[in-house]
């Protein structure tokens, strides 16, 4: 997958409150340009798992909507699988999936899997090829008792279970994530995530995961691309992402008897012989060295922050326009 | 890619065009009916409901009929009684996917979902409701049994006005989804045009047959309703059955109908590549 320069804007129309200017806005309306995507380049290879991270309308679902071609973009070009998403060939449609958190493909009324059976028809699979990739996705989901129920019966995290496995069923070769794993409790989170890692492995497909739980993120993804205000921030390796928005790292230290450690750094978090404190990132080598030498160290951990919170701080590096 | 992926989608490649979709439309005709049949006692009421329309239609023209000294325009009691009995049938199979639908389908952002698919969503539409009908017809003989018990129809088909009644509903389902489709999809460039819809359906109540028969209008507007498509979807197919109508005017029906469907499909492409370039896919 390639994307240059990918850009989106949508005209929306703007009327200020009130019963004079709805008056106003029969005779003149007003648009102006909200741009949702500005000139977004990057790239993702067969078989690799992306974080596509921002905040709230930062333009990550825009981007997934045009990479899953639903919609049309307004400048720029991208290529997936040999084909331009937005001109919606059948080809294309069917070798990928785009799976919202909040939205439903499964019919309400019926069980799963009768749902499946009209996914197999949408998608021209093959008997054997569709009973085969059914079973295999129900044992691997721990679908087994759940598939016969109406959906409407299923709890929440059981349904998205049944949809990821419904948008599997003819065996894409990229996935679009966004929100897989939005409400669900943290099991079912843990479940979904292993599956995800489990299906990347197994068929060696791309998979693009939008989320705002950073455990996802950890467990799947090596390389994260932040986006913010339309913008790309940030494309690289999820160490490397500390390295560059956070400037500090943190050191946990306990002592054999208490001690004032404000000397060294700023302390964040203290109880009797357990320190937490904050150090600038080039300093931590030198401030552990003056710790372990003055002070009755009994144990020292160096951590990088809590990925919450590089990403937070990524956010805050950038002004809005 | 992997090589297992790469033989799937091969293998689906294989799969013939017409078998997929006759399939897939057995699929979703089935799907709908299982739905449909989930809910066949709220089914049953709405049908129910609709049939006080054409009941009171009927006692109307009925009571005209009998005070003119037996008929209004060689409709007799029992003829109007054959024409709004038919009606309920063919108002059945004009239940489509409408407008306020497709509100529906963009303002709870459905229709991101149907487009992530390799799937026209009008043929979506088109299956779950032909499906429909099945449950439809089912439900529907007892009520007309009983109307005819109530209002004795008077009706002598023959064999070909029945074969062209068997075409000409499924007819008025094609124009009647591919219209309203059209109607639907300018809710992509703007979301709340009720009020357009409501236009739509009144000229189609007055000029479609629905109300009364075309023949019993004024002249200028058989005259134009003949250049509307709104007769081939109702009056037509029940005329076709309950007469009176010649073998010309069978075969003429029945052109009209398939040039209705050909401007239908032609518009709906039409407007359909201009939409999807236009959808912004604000709820979803």
């Amino acid at each position: 997958m390639s994307v240059t320069d990918l850009r989106k804007v949508f005209e929306v129309p703007v009327r200020e409150a009130g019963l004079a200017a709805s008056i106003k806005s029969l005779v003149h309306r007003e648009h102006r340009d909200v741009v949702a995507v500005e000139d977004v380049t990057f790239s993702i290879a067969p078989g690799e798992i992306v974080g596509f991270l921002g905040p709230n309308g930062a333009g990550k679902t825009t981007t997934l909507k045009m990479l899953s071609g639903l919609l049309h973009p307004s400048d720029g070009t991208a290529r997936v699988l040999g084909h331009e998403p937005w001109k919606r060939e059948r080809d294309y449609l069917r070798r990928m999936t785009l799976l919202m958190g909040n939205r439903n493909q499964l019919q309400w009324d019926l069980p799963a899997l009768d749902s499946f059976e009209l996914t197999r028809a949408i998608y021209r699979l093959p008997e054997a090829m569709f009973t085969a990739q059914r079973d295999e996705l129900i044992e691997l989901l721990e679908l087994g008792p759940l598939v016969n129920k109406p959906v409407r019966n299923l709890s929440l995290g059981e349904r998205m279970k049944a949809e990821i496995a419904n948008s599997l069923l003819h065996r894409p070769e990229i996935l679009f994530l966004d929100e897989p794993t939005l409400g669900l409790d943290v099991t079912m989170q843990r479940r979904i995530r292993a599956f995800l890692a489990d299906y990347n492995r197994r068929y060696g497909a791309s998979i693009m995961l939008t989320t705002h739980y950073m455990a996802d993120v950890e467990a799947l993804c090596e390389r994260v691309i932040v986006i913010h205000h339309g913008s790309l921030l940030f494309d690289g390796p999820l160490s490397v992402l500390s390295q560059q928005f956070a400037g500090h790292k943190t050191l946990v230290v306990t002592l054999d008897e208490p001690a004032d450690l404000s000397n060294y750094g700023e302390v964040i978090e203290s109880s009797a012989t357990r320190t937490t404190l904050r150090i600038a990132r080039d300093q931590t080598a030198s401030v552990t060295a003056r710790l372990l030498s003055e002070l009755p160290v009994r144990d020292l951990t160096v951590e990088d922050p809590p990925i919450d919170d590089v990403i937070e701080l990524a956010f805050a590096s950038v002004k809005p326009a | 890619m992997t090589e297992v992926a790469t033989g799937v989608h091969e293998s689906i490649d294989r799969e013939s065009a017409v078998r997929s979709y006759v399939r897939l439309y057995a699929t979703l005709a089935r799907t709908s009916m299982m739905q449909g049949f989930q809910y066949r006692v709220g089914n049953y009421f709405y049908m129910i409901g609709m049939v006080a329309e054409p009941v009171v239609y009927l006692v109307v023209w009925s009571t005209i009929a009998r005070q003119q000294g037996g008929d209004v325009g060689g409709y007799t009691p029992g003829t109007f009684a054959a024409y709004y009995i038919v009606w309920t049938l063919v108002r059945n199979m004009n239940i489509v996917f409408t407008p306020f639908g497709w509100e529906q389908r963009i303002r709870e952002g459905e229709l991101s979902g149907h487009l992530a698919r390799p799937l026209h969503p009008i043929h979506y539409d088109l299956g779950s409701f032909a499906g429909w009908k099945v449950v439809v017809i089912v439900l529907w003989l007892p009520i007309a049994g009983i109307l005819s018990l109530i209002f004795r129809p008077e009706l002598s088909p023959t064999i070909a006005q029945i074969a062209v009644f068997g075409i000409a509903i499924w007819g008025a389902y094609l124009i009647r989804s591919l219209f309203l489709w059209m109607l639907g999809m300018v809710t992509i460039w703007t979301t709340r045009v009720s009020a357009i819809f409501e236009a739509y359906f009144a000229a189609e109540l007055l000029l479609s047959g629905r109300l009364l028969p075309v023949s019993l209008m004024p002249e200028w507007a058989q005259t134009l309703a003949g250049y509307l498509p709104f007769e081939s979807t109702f009056g037509f197919p029940i005329t076709a059955l309950v007469g009176p109508i010649t073998s010309r005017e069978l075969v003429i029906g029945l052109v009209r109908q398939f040039v209705w469907i050909a401007i239908g499909i032609a518009g709906v492409q039409l407007m359909w590549r201009r939409a999807i370039k236009a959808y912004t896919a604000v709820n979803g």
